[in-house]
């Protein structure tokens, strides 16, 4: 059975979050498990402790960003994204990571910092956009299907915007 | 990770990078895409009027193996009839460039790209059967 990250901090498993208040609780349970308060305590405990900041740790990660989380929505209704193994995509977005692609590495040949900051701001638009139909597939038991596309779509674009990232720091160090 | 010499070599001198016009009849176009790592791999085969594919072009973004993979089949794939370039498996890809395990996707995402190619190139041909 796939673990249900939401139960951990008592949230409600939908897509929509309070990241704030995500990351209260979450710094809760840390202070809680700190190994300092434990420092007196059985191994048995210890342990018990350190489990649970390890728990902690991954839940937080995935339900924090947008894309893992909708993965671990559909993963709780047994659904798998097929990310490593589903190559098959709608052509026009295929294109569209294309020019990305090309565009990041037209800005690095000319080292311009202001283009690829530029591709950055439209890939968030688009992330946003795929964010937005998240929230209405995954409210839809029939649109399920549709749900795991738009994760795939989000996986691509989180990794986009990473080599972005990278890029830009890259011309900073230079 | 060291990669192979051939997967070297590939990646450094790769074949047949390029388009082919997408709008020739004569010409199929796979496009396909690896959402885990992100890459992207388009790959067009051309055949003559024997229904032999007499050139293939190839763009991907993607790491070594996936641009090594994509280099390697366009070679494979000239002069092979379409039946013979779908029969193209991943683990002939991945075993004639020594990929390792986590890189196994690279020449599944070529298998698809292949796949995907001659699906559009038949189904350009049953359309023109129909008109």
């Amino acid at each position: 059975m796939q673990k249900n990250h939401f139960e951990l901090f008592g949230l409600p498993a939908r897509f929509s979050i309070d990241l704030q208040a995500l990351d209260q609780l979450y710094r809760k349970i840390q202070s809680e498990v700190h190994p300092d308060r434990f420092a007196a305590a059985s191994s048995a405990e210890r342990l018990k402790s350190m489990q649970l900041a390890t728990e902690a740790n991954e839940a937080y990660q995935i339900l924090k960003n947008p894309t893992s989380r909708a993965r671990h929505l559909l993963q709780l209704q047994g659904i798998d994204t097929h990310e490593d193994s589903n190559t098959a995509m709608p052509a026009d977005f295929l294109m569209l990571q294309m020019e990305w692609r090309e565009a990041i590495e037209e800005a690095s040949a000319a080292s311009d910092i202001d283009a690829l900051d530029n591709l950055l701001s439209e890939t968030r638009k688009t992330a946003r956009q795929l964010q937005q139909q998240l929230h209405a597939l995954l409210d839809q038991p029939d649109a399920i299907a549709a749900a795991a596309e738009t994760v795939r779509k989000l996986s691509f674009i989180d990794k986009v915007q990473a080599d972005i990232g990278h890029a830009i720091n890259k011309l900073q160090d230079a | 990770m060291a990669y192979s010499d051939k997967v070297l070599d590939h990646y450094e001198n790769p074949r047949n990078v390029g388009s082919l016009d997408k709008n020739d009849p004569q010409v199929g176009t796979g496009m396909v895409g690896a959402p885990a790592c992100g890459d992207v791999m388009k790959l067009q085969i051309k055949v003559n009027d024997s229904g032999i594919i007499e050139d293939a072009k190839f763009k991907t973004y993607g790491c070594g193996s996936a641009i090594a993979s994509s280099s390697l089949v366009t070679e494979w794939l000239k002069g092979k009839s379409l039946d013979e370039a779908a029969e193209i498996k991943n683990s002939a890809i991945a075993e004639e460039l020594a990929l390792p395990p986590v890189k196994i996707h690279c020449s599944v995402l070529a298998e698809d790209a292949i796949k995907a190619a001659v699906a559009d190139l038949k189904s350009k041909q049953s359309d023109k059967e129909v008109a």
